[in-house]
């Protein structure tokens, strides 16, 4: 047993409290502080780790990646025109010389339809998510955040929308307003920003009544602050997901009312487009059947991968 | 002016305080009812003591606490608080935004639940660090320094600065949550059942952690309990709550040798004593508190009060001094 040299006083002569660790274990913990200090990361840096780690979501953000830059580049990348027909050229099988993924039933090359197809199917899917989940969140926080009579009224327009069935009213507006991507991603919108909102009202409720909140009160937070710093900040991430969820779920909306003939005029090509165009000639050329779903497969696929990585990168709780 | 009476090591002084929380329902969300979680309560604590209020779950402890520093709106009632500089008087009740925040700074909390107070997505470094910037204190190493400082007083190492709440054990969040209340240097901290979500082994140390503390820096506690145990252990005055109403306030000494109060009497009663060759004449109250919402009329306590009289039922007994120091809220007082 060593008995202390000097009396425990702290330099203006208070003693001071027991420290629960002993002194030398304090002292490894200062040098660590030293070493650490320069290593230091933040939230965002944090979470870019925690990504990089997860494969699948790496793996749907590099599909995504590709695609995307594939679509922009389509002009660069094919030289055939989309929308031109080569009546000679017909129904060209898969992998031949020429034409990578075949021709279609009035001789456009596919592969070509697919690139330009992608850029509307994945502009309308980025746009109506983005639009709608930014609606979503600035409605649904204030809503949570400020109750009273602004938080029944937004409940009941929303149990409104909720309770109108979606997909004939699709079909009649789309029929209406005609088939540009923009009447789609505005019909989108008008009918998606429901869900959003009550979502991430919920989940104002939920964090307005953690302890935390009545905590930055206590220290004498402002409420912006407390809004800013504490609220939206534990928000953000859910609604981050949900967003790179809903691409998938807008594009795959914008297919299936293409496929109906409701969605984006024929003449644009589309994924959707392109497969309901091919449902006439399914048992003799698959291969106009096969590539759009498969895109539009391993679109919807990738961000859902990517959507669970954010997901588990953006918790803190989540060990990876 | 009852201001100017005010004795000066009082730190803070609650008059009448009520809380009521509105309950809301009906088809057009109008108030049907209230709870009456505080109902018209008084006290005092002097500078440098350990208040502790206890009671039943439901008793009112913790609005009171709560209601007194403004985390929660008074119904009615005043709030004065004596803030550090020592001359300065303040109703805390009529206080308003930019006000209201700064006086924040003379008077923290400690919650009960250390996981819920503390934001999961902020590191604990800028946790305990954020009093400081929301007081304007701007030197990005000054707010390093106070804030590894204090965290080496409460007993955290410090390069735990950059890790996130989940990463700690109850005992160490409760220490984060010390440190943060403490980094401003305040006059007065309520202790919200600080201790209760803690297993026994880190109870004391916690305890231990806020008596040295209290020492060192001059801190006036305002410590919610229903442990009575640790309740001797920490206090100096005792104010016994039941149902948003205070029943008896003494000093530890005298209320745990002389309880005055039936209720008081019941409660040390319920202590369990490891002993289990001793016979007890124990007289445990039957029941649950009644509802706040819809209080008993005259005395709360008569529903379940072995020597409640019909007197009881009418008069809504007075906090009387009784012996110097002794206050009880009792109609049987001297009877009984």
């Amino acid at each position: 047993m060593k008995t202390p040299e000097k009396p425990n006083l702290m330099p203006d002569g208070q003693p001071i409290p027991e420290p629960v660790c002993t002194l030398d274990e304090m002292d490894i913990g200062l040098e660590a502080l030293e070493t650490t200090s320069a290593k230091e990361y933040t939230y965002a840096q944090m979470v870019l780790r925690r990504f990089l780690r997860h494969k699948l979501a790496l793996t749907g953000f590099f599909i995504i990646g590709i695609l995307i830059t594939l679509t922009l580049l389509a002009n660069v990348i094919s030289s055939y025109d989309p929308s031109i027909a080569v009546i000679q050229d017909r129904f060209i099988p898969p992998f031949s010389p020429g034409h990578f993924l075949g021709t279609d039933d009035v001789g456009r090359d596919v592969w070509t339809r697919i690139l330009y197809g992608g850029r509307i199917s994945l502009m309308i899917g980025f746009i109506t998510a983005i639009t709608g989940g930014i609606i979503g969140a600035l409605l649904g926080s204030a809503s949570g955040y400020f109750g009273g009579w602004f938080d029944s009224l937004m409940m009941r327009v929303c149990e409104v929308f909720f309770s109108i069935p979606t997909l004939p009213i699709l079909i009649t507006l789309s029929k209406y307003f005609g088939g540009s991507p923009w009447n789609i991603i505005l019909i989108m919108v008008v009918f998606g920003w429901a869900g959003t909102t009550r979502m991430v009202r919920g989940l104002v409720l939920q964090i307005k009544q953690y302890e935390y909140i009545e905590a930055a009160k206590a220290i004498g937070c402002s409420n912006s602050r407390i809004i800013l710093r504490h609220v939206f900040p534990n928000t953000i991430a859910i609604v981050l997901v949900s967003m790179t969820l809903s691409i998938g779920g807008a594009i795959l909306t914008e297919s299936s009312l293409s496929f109906l003939g409701l969605g984006v005029q024929p003449d644009i090509p589309t994924w959707g487009n392109m497969l309901s165009n091919a449902m006439n000639f399914m048992w003799n050329a698959p291969h106009l059947v096969i590539w759009p779903g498969f895109f539009i497969f391993l679109t919807i696929l990738s961000f859902n991968f990517l959507g669970d990585g954010l997901r588990d990168a953006l918790d803190p709780k989540l060990k990876l | 002016m009852q201001e100017k009476t005010i004795h000066k090591d009082v730190i803070i002084k609650v008059d009448n305080l009520v809380k009521y929380f509105p309950i809301y329902g009906g088809l057009f969300g109008k108030k049907i009812a209230e709870v009456k979680a505080v109902d018209d309560i008084s006290f005092e604590v002097k500078r440098g003591e350990t208040y502790s209020l206890v009671g039943e779950s439901g008793a009112g402890k913790t609005t009171a606490a709560k209601t007194a520093i403004r985390l929660y709106e008074p119904t009615s009632g005043k709030v004065l608080f004596n803030s550090s500089d020592g001359r300065e008087l303040i109703d805390i009740t009529k206080l308003r935004g930019e006000n209201l925040r700064k006086t924040r700074k003379h008077m923290q909390v400690i919650f009960q639940d250390p996981c819920g107070s503390l934001n999961p997505r902020i590191p604990v470094g800028d946790i305990i660090s954020e009093p400081l910037i929301v007081h304007g204190i701007k030197n990005k190493t000054e707010r390093k320094d106070r804030v590894v400082a204090i965290m080496k007083t409460v007993g955290l190492r410090p390069e735990y600065l950059k890790r996130y709440q989940h990463e700690f054990s109850g005992g160490q969040r409760q220490r984060i949550g010390i440190a943060r209340a403490l980094v401003l240097n305040p006059d007065f901290i309520v202790c919200d059942e600080a201790v209760s979500a803690l297993d026994v082994s880190i109870q004391s140390q916690i305890i231990n952690l806020l008596q040295e503390l209290q020492q060192q820096f001059g801190l006036t506690y305002l410590f919610i309990a229903h442990d009575l145990a640790v309740v001797r252990h920490m206090s100096d005055t005792i104010g016994v709550m039941y149902l948003g109403k205070l029943m008896e306030v003494a000093s530890n000494a005298v209320l745990f040798e002389n309880p005055l109060h039936p209720y008081t009497k019941a409660l040390l009663n319920a202590v369990p004593i490891p002993n289990p060759e001793l016979d007890r004449n124990r007289k445990i109250i039957m029941g649950d508190i009644p509802s706040p919402i819809n209080p008993p009329s005259g005395c709360r306590f008569r529903t379940r009060c072995p020597y409640a009289i019909q007197d009881c039922h009418k008069i809504i007994p007075e906090l009387k001094q009784i012996t110097p120091g002794h206050f009880a809220a009792c109609l049987r007082i001297g009877q009984i």
